[in-house]
């Protein structure tokens, strides 16, 4: 059995401390008032930064335009802390989510390869919990509560045709952009998730000893197999509610599987991370190169899906240029240009041209080294998903963002490794484990891994 | 080589071949050939034949193929006759590049395919018309063969692969 270091477990509290302080202080930092947020851009301007002062002259047109301008500023500013919370919620939730998707693949395709990593997908799942909690409360506080403005349309008067913020267009969508219905489809997917990673964790640990000729690993499979089309069409509709619905004036249709795309790569990256540090630490003594190998194949394989579908919905949308589409883009081009180009390079130039090798995929520190690239690439993926929706060209890199990754990268390490500590870390039970240890890639041999079990 | 003789040795099951291989690298024996209905999963390994370097050249054959596709868009596009086509800029390579992915794309994946599959045919020396070299038309259903070259060892050797499982053993004079 595993154990989970006592050195580990505190460096996960430090970041969980450490992450929570910075995201108090960045509630706290962030302007109170309209003034307070004006005054934050001029002191701003004055230290020479071009990106203010070009909205204090640019903006001298009327009194009315101008106090319109500064209470989007300051809706922008306040906003800050909020979508630096909620863009790293987003990301470790969705990976954790997309950990379970693949593993009940795994079990669906009853792949021989995976079944020895089993456990380590399984402890990976355990973060979907807190994470999910944390959703919750963030989906509270902006449907009920309304602590934030996240999503514009749940502002006041949105839906009322005699308000001034009245908005035909959303209200067009009002059958299914509407807070009550929001929040209860929020709740539901977040329980159809939870509900199969508690039975699957459970009755996976229970397949161990089960010895009843199969019947607990074939309910298994059928219990995956009916998650993996509940997990289909939730993560669509998730994908519509908490990412594309930030923007409620624009639409895309194939939004869901570019966001599945990118979790799911980021997803076997961090499998192959646990797997790695794992493996290093002695604690899963039947995972070899070739699993290393394969997990990263898969990584390789998923940023090319990735790439493919970024840039499906960027050239369609560019090349038709229709305007209620285009300004998307047009938002994301002009104030996140860095971002946005850099996130195709690490998403797809450095993955493709560092895990192309078979001999590269197969060294540790090699996949370690792409997988660092592929995660930041991902993360600045959805941080121009949401940012632009929600601070527009008041974002920036700082400690409301780290803080957020540190903390959610904290309540990670705490609950995975706490929870891999907890089983068996070879599922005994499972009908394809000897398959597992002996699986091979054939080209590893020359690497000090013998095939010679292969033939016999 | 004086000598143009060589031991053709037949095997019925493509595990006791990857063992004959295996006894006959072991005694020192170089191996010229060997024939099988169908790939079997470690034979280069047994043989010690050098790793393909195919995908090298499919990876080179890839990026030929992606600069023929700038330089052709680059070209054609916007240095020889940029026309406003639908609004799209032409004024340089990179503002109206998205339009011209798809034709890279097919262009890499063109060039890297067939360039390799011809280099394939060529290291091969595989054409239309080709005399085929089949040692004995079994080998292409149910037979493995293993052809071993004699140095004035024939009793040796046959004594060697008898021992390792083959069904017939022939010496031959090779033209």
């Amino acid at each position: 059995m595993y154990q989970f270091s006592g050195k580990l477990k505190i460096l996960s509290i430090v970041l969980i401390i450490i992450g929570a302080l910075g995201i108090g202080f960045s509630f706290f930092s962030a302007p109170k008032t309209v003034q307070e947020s004006k005054e934050m851009i001029a002191a701003k301007a004055s230290h020479g930064d071009a990106h203010g002062s070009e909205h204090a002259t640019a903006n001298n047109h009327d009194a009315h335009h101008d106090a319109a301008h500064d209470e989007h500023v300051f809706h922008q500013m306040q906003n800050k802390p909020w979508s630096a919370l909620y863009v790293s919620l987003i990301f470790f939730l969705g990976i954790s989510l997309l950990v379970l998707a693949f593993y009940a693949a795994q079990r669906v395709a009853q792949s021989g390869w995976s079944v020895v990593l089993f456990r380590v997908m399984e402890a990976i799942t355990a973060n979907l919990v807190p994470t999910s909690i944390i959703m919750l409360l963030v989906i509270l506080s902006a449907s009920v509560l309304h602590w934030n403005h996240l999503f514009s349309w749940m502002a006041e008067g949105t839906f009322d045709p005699t308000s001034e913020k009245y908005d035909a267009i959303v209200d067009g969508k009002s059958w299914w952009m509407n807070t009550t219905g929001w929040t209860i489809r929020g709740i539901i997917y977040l329980v159809l998730w939870n509900v199969y990673r508690f039975f699957i964790r459970k009755n996976s640990i229970a397949e161990d000893t089960a010895n009843d000729g199969n019947k607990t690993y074939k309910k298994n499979y059928h219990a995956s197999v009916i998650f993996l089309v509940i997990f289909m069409l939730t993560e669509s509709m998730m994908s519509w509610d908490w990412i594309m619905g930030l923007d409620p004036h624009w639409f895309s249709t194939l939004f869901g599987w570019y966001v599945l795309a990118s979790l799911l790569v980021s997803a076997l990256t961090v499998i192959a991370f646990v797997t790695i540090y794992l493996r290093s630490k002695g604690a899963l003594p039947s995972v070899n190169d070739s699993h290393i190998h394969d997990l990263a194949k898969f990584m390789f394989g998923f940023s090319v899906f990735w790439t493919y579908l970024w840039f499906s919905q960027f050239m369609l949308i560019w090349y038709a240029d229709i305007p209620e589409e285009t300004t998307y883009f047009v938002a994301r081009f002009n104030e996140y240009k860095l971002p946005f180009l850099s996130m195709v390079v690490m998403n797809f130039v450095f993955p493709i041209l560092l895990l192309i090798n078979s001999d590269f995929k197969s060294i540790p520190w090699f996949v370690v080294m792409g997988g660092i690239v592929i995660l930041a690439g991902h993360y600045v993926d959805f941080y121009i998903m949401i940012m632009p929706a929600t601070v527009g060209d008041q974002w920036s890199f700082g400690i409301p963002e780290l803080s957020s990754l540190l903390f959610f990268l904290g309540i990670f390490i705490y609950t995975v490794f706490s929870a891999f500590a907890k089983a068996n870390p070879i599922p005994t039970g499972n009908p394809f484990l000897q398959e597992s240890e002996h699986f091979h890639y054939f080209n590893i041999e020359h690497r000090g891994e013998s095939s010679d079990n292969h033939h016999h | 080589m004086s000598s143009s003789k060589v031991i053709h040795a037949f095997y019925n099951d493509d595990e006791v071949l990857l063992d004959a291989v295996k006894t006959v690298k072991a005694a020192h024996h170089h191996i010229e050939e060997v024939f099988c209905p169908f790939p079997v999963h470690g034979l280069d390994k047994a043989m010690g034949l050098a790793p393909t370097r195919i995908a090298i050249t499919a990876f080179m054959y890839g990026i030929t193929g992606l600069s023929v596709a700038i330089w052709m868009t680059n070209y054609m596009m916007i240095q020889d006759w940029p026309q406003d086509i639908g609004g799209k800029p032409s004024f340089s390579w990179f503002e109206n590049m998205p339009a011209f992915v798809p034709i890279m794309f097919e262009l890499t994946v063109f060039f890297a395919a067939h360039l390799m599959v011809i280099t394939f045919y060529m290291r091969s020396k595989i054409w239309p018309f080709r005399k085929a070299e089949n040692p004995d038309p079994r080998t292409t259903d149910d037979h493995f063969l293993m052809e071993i070259p004699v140095h004035n060892n024939e009793e040796e050797l046959t004594a060697l692969l008898a021992k390792t499982g083959a069904v017939e053993i022939n010496v031959v004079e090779k033209h």
